[in-house]
């Protein structure tokens, strides 16, 4: 249903159209005005990995990547994600090589029963490529405080972060090398 | 969740004019869609405001700065003017929510962010704010988190942002567009204390939508602080949290600014404390009686009496960190 200008309403039984990108790739969905990206990704498209915990924006397992950004995927309707990126743990491996944060935590041992994982590591390879966040343990810590795990493996969550941005800065030093050859 | 109609305003014209009084502006969303999912908002429908132009922050001529109502609470924190000029408002932006909240959140929304009370959270339970008449079971409840100052019969619930403690203690004029146009309201009258009407939280009127929120001039030289003290070092809501921006002539304060967070049923500004403290001696006595009196009025319920003493070391802490950041900043100067 559209009124007499720009400013589309839809009401309560109708399913609206959103354009987004997903794990790069384009897509078109059909969701309700009230669909939770959150549900969407589960329920909808089948992509289990993004997980659903508090569902109120306290424990940060839901967590994916919206225009580069780390946002609890809970608290946003999918309708509002028109025209984003949007990167869920199915997305962060590229060309079937992990991610060097899904490396690290591998070899840190990061987890134990790995239902926080995917959040924890939404939240931290966004938030190493964002220099605005310092890079002391404090800093880390503090920028990971949204990311809640009850088995308490923070200690290793912490090492493991650390450990990808070294192998990300070695990633950025072997590129330029590259790109100067 | 409940369900609503949805639409996409294109203009704050449109924003304005096209919205029922039941409706809700969502731009961040993580207030609004939590309270809904918990039953305790129920608009008809949503008007996503995110496309409109209101993401810039400028200075305007008279030296105040502008910041457009949907500006990240991440990308004013990391601003570099607010860095340089107004720290204290940094501080308080980054010792709020976690780093997914604050990618999402936007300045207006967190003016509007409604309070953690419990009890206005459960609809099960009584509480005037979500609905009027209905009486508050905090009062002789677990009211250890609510208000020691602004509470009535009524209320008792905290204001929860800490922005909004740095913006009072700032100074700072918000601009408001609705059916009638646009008008403008000093910060400090915005919310509302609860008095016998808690559900009237703050000055909007219906189809009105807060567009900038302009920052007086910032003190200069000066040092600001924001001390935020709570059950937990990170992510969780301020028991007592002050916001303190001060200028110094010589030893002597030149001006003082001071605003509570965590204690009070409003972002909780002192102008008698900051009367108290201008032209005197930058120290601990005279913060000491600053502090006092700012808290002169507070009152405390069954489990919350802490909350006084903890606000009176919060304001005395962070004067005096204030105070040491001014005296950097004018040696500083001095140097130079």
């Amino acid at each position: 249903m559209m009124d007499d200008s720009a400013h589309s309403r839809t009401a309560f039984s109708e399913t609206l159209s959103v354009n987004l990108t997903l794990n790069g790739e384009p897509r078109t969905l059909q969701v309700a005005p009230n669909a939770v990206l959150l549900d969407v990704l589960r329920e909808q498209l089948g992509l289990g990995g993004t997980k659903k915990g508090c569902d109120h924006g306290q424990c940060g397992a839901c967590t994916v990547q919206i225009d580069g950004q780390a946002m609890n995927s809970c608290l946003r309707l999918a309708v509002m994600c028109e025209g984003q990126h949007v990167t869920t743990i199915e997305g962060l491996a590229r060309d079937g090589e992990l991610h060097p944060v899904q490396q690290s935590f591998l070899e840190c041992d990061a987890y134990q029963c790995g239902y926080c994982t995917p959040g924890q590591m939404m939240s931290a390879s966004a938030m190493l490529e964002d220099d605005r966040i310092g890079t002391d343990d404090a800093s880390v810590k503090e920028a990971m405080s949204g990311n809640i795990c009850r088995c308490g493996a923070y200690k290793n969550i912490l090492e493991a972060i650390q450990q990808a941005r070294v192998q990300l800065g070695h990633d950025a030093t072997a590129a330029r090398k590259e790109g100067v050859a | 969740m409940r369900t609503f109609a949805y639409s996409r305003a294109d203009s704050v014209e449109h924003a304005a004019h096209r919205t029922t009084p039941d409706a809700a502006f969502v731009a961040g969303g993580t207030t609004l869609l939590d309270l809904v999912k918990l039953d305790v908002l129920r608009p008809s429908e949503l008007v996503d405001i995110n496309a409109l132009p209101l993401k810039s922050v400028e200075w305007l001529d008279d030296g105040r700065l502008k910041i457009g109502a949907l500006v990240t609470n991440t990308d004013l924190a990391h601003h570099p003017e607010i860095k340089q000029h107004y720290p204290v408002l940094s501080q308080a932006l980054l010792a709020g929510a976690s780093t997914q909240l604050r990618n999402m959140a936007t300045t207006a929304g967190n003016v509007m962010q409604r309070t953690r009370c419990p009890y206005y959270r459960d609809p099960a339970a009584a509480c005037n704010r979500r609905e009027p008449g209905s009486g508050c079971d905090a009062r002789h409840g677990l009211n250890r988190l609510n208000a020691v100052l602004g509470g009535s019969e009524a209320c008792i619930a905290v204001h929860p942002s800490d922005m909004c403690v740095a913006i009072a203690a700032i100074g700072a004029t918000m601009t408001l567009s609705g059916p009638d146009g646009e008008r403008e309201v000093a910060f400090e009258d915005f919310h509302r204390l609860p008095g016998d009407t808690p559900h009237i939280e703050h000055d909007l009127g219906d189809g009105e939508l807060i567009t900038a929120i302009t920052l007086d001039a910032p003190l200069v030289p000066a040092g600001s602080y924001y001390l935020k003290l709570r059950d937990r070092a990170s992510y969780e809501f301020a028991l007592a949290s002050t916001a303190a921006q001060l200028s110094l002539d010589g030893e002597m304060i030149g001006e003082a600014r001071v605003a509570l967070g965590g204690v009070g049923t409003k972002p909780w500004r002192c102008p008698e404390a900051e009367a108290a403290l201008v032209g005197q001696p930058a120290e601990k006595a005279t913060f000491e009686r600053a502090a006092d009196i700012a808290l002169r009025d507070a009152t405390p319920l069954e489990h919350n009496a802490f909350k006084i003493p903890l606000a009176r070391q919060a304001i005395i802490r962070a004067l005096r960190e204030a105070t040491r950041l001014a005296r950097q900043t004018g040696e500083q100067e001095g140097q130079a």
